[in-house]
């Protein structure tokens, strides 16, 4: 890799302040940057390694009932907090299906919001990649498109945001919060990652020496604790990034959808949240027939970026599947395979 | 030599025993030393540079560029790597391969090296690799399997004949009652050994010392000394352990000998080790095979024809061709049977010998095929078998020297529960409601030998040591060899000291076509039986001996004792008779090699039955397979638990080559997609939640001496046609291209 200068910042404010210099990084586990420094994608000048900021690493209820959560805690250590599992299942769910124990035990709540996309154009700098180099163009949109977008996204760049982490997250409204030069902001995570659009280079509203510092989640959230999951296809039963995933959640009263939140994973260049789909469950029974429209809904402006039309049905029923699993309740422990299809849930007949 | 752990001691013999590997301690400590971790001072390190085009010229190279990285110490290119002895595209025999050695600018597949940059460091090597930022004269290039224009290759494999055929196939399949046609499709795959081809090579003047994980230290030495025009006897290998080959370490590859030249170019100790994306090209892969089945049957089941054609895939400069047509020689009985192959070239690196070459990727087709055919006639997949049972080799009428497939038929069913399997597809739930299949397949391997050579000496002080230079890959062979070793000398295992792994010893040959314990063992077997004569000699022709007068073949050799066969208390201990005859100590050697009587005369193969259970959700498509059961019979087991071991392993690639392994190419770069681990998918733990591996005895009284069928390879067959069965029994959909992935059980 490129020789570059290491920092290990103090305080957040230092952090800051090298940050703004161009062609620095803020490195924290690694898990993703050092593998892009050493495929010669990424190559900072400055790493700055934010893993010793004092104060990141809390995980707390807030005064207004909601939570925030340290943008330096790792995600087993989050998908295992006591309070926060028992808060927000389906988002430990998601956080634990995701790549392997040892990474998990690594990554950080920052690191996982911002991993960068797996598109193999993206990773291979013998390849044209808009996103890697502005203006190169798009080796994806003719190649191996068999898990790219099919939603939202542009002829510019057809990737994937690859989180789980951040798919129940914006369904349920997290926030992030942010400092940085000027100062300190919380961004909905619903905006916080940007569509390709014309500029597929710029993946997050953060400018220049702009930290994340900790993640918010509503009190709001906390509702749906008994009627949350998350539900990830994928090409082995584990360690394996998702085909399609979704989140949902359900507010119910006497067997009736008050509420839903719902969104979806490895569709986009960010996690999708279908706002639409949501509103086609309020006050609608649970069933099937509801389901099923809320998922025509969620798709509909769904269309193939390559070789890929078989995610547009595929996300369709996963939202069906997830909906359901929803509605049948909370398990009351994880799954030993979370998020996964061979989950088996205790005497429940949910694959008809 | 490693530290090995104290060995249980067990009344009797070694073989047998299912001893715990003797090196673990090594192992899961950290302390067994691979390639790579050696560091003689003074090494540089070298990264290798390589191309991302699949075909054409480079044209330039920033060598000042790289050379002016802080810590490079040399830019190995065309234009001042060591020139070599030999053509490295000159090959003496089918087991050599063309090497890619930065002898021209030509590019002939992604991923071959286009230079290697040495350094002080890995860091700067990398950097310096960077900065060549190649140019290149590129041409069009052929990746794609379909796209290429086929041809019939002048053989398959290892020298096997691109055709076969007993009897009239043509009236066999127009006389049928029931027919299949039906093609299958594989996908090419890539070792993928965990521990990646490395090198740590020291030149002293002409002498060269070289750190490096083989499959065959003397085939390496040969190369190596060819290649650079020096003496066999001057190359020292050490390779005690290989953190896996699979096939791709049984010939050394051209990104080692590159280390090896690096070595000379800088006069200083180099090492180097591939990256994970640089071993999709340069050191071999399987290729991708299109097989087409043409099978016909009488109403009943009996099999009328058996037509098996493959069309597969080499590089455009050399030949390795999947011979796939092998499986159905051995498997199913049948009056007429033909095998036939074309092939195309591509811009892709050669293909190579991996995990049952040919065997995998036809046993995976043959069985999907059968399948159907028990299907068309109605019939259980188990009770077709059963009724095409080859009770003699279809292809060549020879009587096998053993066959227990029957006794693995019938056990491995019982143990899954086989008899209560539904004819009908689609027609099994879980309780919550996922689609559950049963598939099976038949397993088969080769029983191969090849030559070796080994040494024993027993000392007066009742202690003996068996020297071989046998390559330990992960299977055992530290343990398996040694036990075979205690007993050849009638010694406790800790009262002997095992040599392996370096190639100062007796050549081993090959540890490849799982017919290293056979071959390796025989020798080391011989080897014991000859030193024990030597011994047998001393005490029989002295008067003062209790074995006076037995003659040779009159004793027994054991815990460290001669005794007469008619009456084991008449005897004494080998100290004993050493002692009295003045001797230090005396000396036997042994060899081994293939029996042409034989082979001429018996078909030799393992076999086994898997049995497979898939769960498949019936909306969303994602496939698991839940239960396994193996039933193997591979003549004798030398120790249970590393053979058992040895099935698991291979059932679990079977799993990999049913669901998971593909490497996914750019039509139009010729560059692999998924050159990585994380996407180029195995098995893990939780895509493998039960497998079981049954033993069937087996006595083949034929094969070798002591009765050894290989065991490393068979795995895979057979598994992998279980699970596409399985899932077809699951899902009522056929799935004839691996491996199976869920877009294509919801289309
Ligand atoms: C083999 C493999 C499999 C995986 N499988 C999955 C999977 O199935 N599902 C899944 O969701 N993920 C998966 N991942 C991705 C994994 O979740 C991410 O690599 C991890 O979350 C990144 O966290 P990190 O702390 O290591 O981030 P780093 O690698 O340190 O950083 C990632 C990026 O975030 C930036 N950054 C980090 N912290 C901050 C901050 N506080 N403020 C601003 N910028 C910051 C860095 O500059 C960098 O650009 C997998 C990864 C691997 C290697
Ligand atoms: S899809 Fe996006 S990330 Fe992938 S190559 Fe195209 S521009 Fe780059």
């Amino acid at each position: 890799m490129n020789r570059f200068d290491y920092l290990r910042p103090a305080s957040v404010a230092e952090a800051i302040s090298a940050g703004r210099k161009p062609g620095s990084a803020y490195l924290a586990a690694g898990t993703n940057l050092l593998d892009l420094m050493k495929g010669g994608v990424a190559r900072p000048a400055l790493l700055i390694d934010i893993t010793r900021l004092p104060g990141l690493d809390g995980i707390e209820v807030l005064p207004n009932g909601g939570m925030r959560v340290g943008a330096l805690v790792r995600n087993s250590d989050l998908a295992y907090h006591p309070v926060f599992s028992k808060r927000h299942p389906a988002v430990a769910e998601a956080l634990l299906s995701g790549a392997s124990a040892q990474l998990r035990n690594a990554a950080t709540v920052a690191g996982n919001l911002l991993q960068r996309t797996r598109c193999a154009y993206f990773y291979d700098t013998a390849s044209a990649c808009n996103k890697r180099e502005p203006g190169a163009g798009c080796d994806a949109r003719d190649g191996e498109n068999h898990l790219h977008a099919v939603l939202g996204w542009s002829p510019e760049c057809i990737a994937t945001h690859p989180s789980d982490f951040c798919v129940p997250l914006v369904a349920l409204d997290a926030s992030v919060e942010i400092e940085g030069p000027t100062g300190s902001r919380v961004v909905p995570l619903d905006s916080f990652h940007r569509l390709p659009g014309s500029e597929p280079q710029l993946e997050t509203v953060l400018s220049p020496g702009e930290l994340v510092v900790a993640l918010h989640l509503p009190a709001s959230a906390a509702g749906y604790a008994a009627h949350s999951r998350y539900l990830k296809v994928r090409e082995r039963t584990s360690y394996a990034f998702a085909v399609v995933s979704a989140a949902a959640s359900l507010r119910l009263e006497g067997g009736v959808v008050s509420e839903a939140r719902l969104a979806l994973g490895g569709v986009a260049l960010k996690p999708w949240r279908a706002r639409a789909a949501e509103q086609v469950l309020a006050g609608r029974a649970c069933d099937e027939a509801a389901f099923a429209e809320a998922a025509e809904v969620a798709l509909a402006d769904a269309k193939p970026s390559g070789d890929n039309a078989f995610k547009i049905e595929l996300a369709r029923r996963i939202l069906v599947r997830a909906l359901g699993l929803a509605a049948a309740g909370t398990p009351d422990r994880m799954p030993a395979l979370p998020g996964s299809v061979f989950a088996q849930p205790e005497g429940l007949a949910l694959h008809a | 030599m490693p530290e090995t752990a104290p060995v249980h001691i067990r009344q009797g013999s070694s073989i047998g025993q299912p001893l715990t590997r003797r090196e673990a301690l090594l192992k899961v400590t950290g302390r067994a030393r691979y390639a790579a971790d050696n560091h003689p001072p003074g090494m540089l390190y070298a990264v290798v540079a390589a191309s991302s085009i699949a075909r054409g010229r480079v044209a330039s190279l920033d060598v000042t560029a790289a050379k002016s990285h802080p810590g490079v110490a040399e830019v190995m290119t065309p234009a001042n790597a060591p020139k070599l002895a030999q053509d490295p595209d000159e090959k003496a025999n089918p087991f050599t391969f063309r090497l890619d050695l930065l002898q021209n600018d030509r590019v002939r597949y992604a991923n071959q090296a286009i230079a290697v940059v040495i350094a002080e460091t890995l860091e700067a090597a990398t950097e310096g690799a960077l900065l060549l930022r190649p140019t290149y004269e590129t041409e069009p290039a052929h990746v794609v399997f379909a796209s290429a224009t086929p041809f019939v290759p002048p053989s398959v494999g290892v020298g096997d004949q691109p055709k076969a055929s007993r009897g009239d196939v043509e009236s066999g399949l127009t006389g049928a009652e029931k027919r299949v046609d039906a093609t299958y499709e594989t996908a090419a795959q890539y070792h993928n050994a965990m521990e990646p081809h490395a090198i740590v090579a020291q030149w002293d003047g002409d002498r060269l010392v070289i750190d490096t994980p083989s499959q065959g230290m003397a085939m390496a030495q040969s190369r190596i000394a060819g290649l650079f025009g020096i003496d066999q006897a001057d190359i020292h290998i050490r390779s005690p352990f290989l953190g896996g080959g699979f096939g791709s370490k049984g010939l050394i590859s051209g990104p080692q000998v590159l280390g090896i030249m690096a070595a000379r170019l800088v006069n200083r100790p180099v090492k180097l080790v591939l990256r994970r994306e640089q071993m999709y090209g340069p050191v071999g892969h399987r290729a991708a095979t299109r097989q087409s089945f043409r099978i016909g049957a009488k109403a009943d089941g009996t099999l009328t024809a058996l037509d098996h054609h493959t069309v597969t895939a080499s590089s455009s400069f050399d030949d390795f061709f999947e011979p796939s047509g092998g499986v159905s020689h051995t498997l199913y009985a049948t009056p007429a049977l033909s095998t036939t192959y074309e092939a195309v070239r591509l811009d892709m690196g050669t293909p190579l010998f991996m995990r049952a070459p040919g065997e995998a990727s036809g046993s995976v087709a043959l069985e999907g095929a059968i399948d159907e055919m028990a299907e068309s006639c109605g019939l259980d997949p188990l009770e077709f078998r059963l009724k095409n049972y080859a009770e003699v080799e279809p292809l060549t009428g020879k009587p096998f020297s053993s066959k227990a497939l029957r006794d693995c038929y019938v056990q491995g069913a019982k143990r899954f529960g086989w008899a209560s399997r539904p004819l009908a597809p689609r027609s099994m739930r879980d309780p919550a409601g996922l689609l559950v299949g049963w598939g099976m397949g038949t397993a088969t391997f080769p029983a191969l030998m090849f030559q070796a050579e080994a040494r024993a000496e027993l000392r007066a002080d009742g202690t003996g040591t068996v020297d071989i230079g046998a390559h330990d890959m992960g299977q055992g062979a530290w343990t398996a060899l040694a036990q075979i070793a205690a007993d050849g000398v009638g010694l406790p295992l800790d009262r002997i000291t095992f040599n392996m792994g370096t190639s100062d010893l007796p050549n081993a040959g090959i540890a490849g076509g799982s017919a290293h314990t056979a071959t390796a063992g025989s020798a080391i077997h011989n080897a014991g039986a000859s030193v024990i004569a030597a011994l047998a000699a001393l005490a029989t022709n002295d008067e003062r001996s209790p074995l006076f007068g037995a003659g040779n073949t009159g004793v027994l050799a054991r815990d460290g004792r001669l005794m007469r066969r008619d009456d084991e208390s008449r005897g004494e201990s080998y100290s004993d008779i050493l002692n009295r005859a003045g001797r230090h100590s005396v000396e036997g050697k042994g060899q081994a090699a293939p029996n042409p009587g034989t082979q001429q005369s018996y078909a030799m193969h393992a076999h086994g039955a898997v049995f497979a259970e898939v769960k498949v959700d019936p909306t969303l498509g994602q496939i698991r397979v839940t239960r396994l059961v193996g039933a193997f019979a591979a003549g004798r087991v030398i120790n249970p638990r590393m053979v058992e071991s040895q099935y698991y392993g291979g059932m679990i690639w079977g799993i990999s080559f049913a669901l998971h392994e593909q490497a996914i190419t750019d039509a139009r770069s010729g560059r692999i997609t998924n050159a990585n681990l994380a996407e180029y998918h195995v098995p893990v733990n939780a895509d493998v939640p039960s497998v079981e591996a049954i033993l069937v005895d087996e006595h083949d009284p034929h094969v070798n001496a002591l009765g050894i069928k290989g065991v490393g390879e068979i795995g895979v067959t057979g598994t992998a046609g279980a699970i596409a069965n399985a899932v077809w029994h699951a899902t009522g959909h056929r799935a004839r291209k691996t491996p199976i992935t869920l877009d294509t059980l919801i289309r």
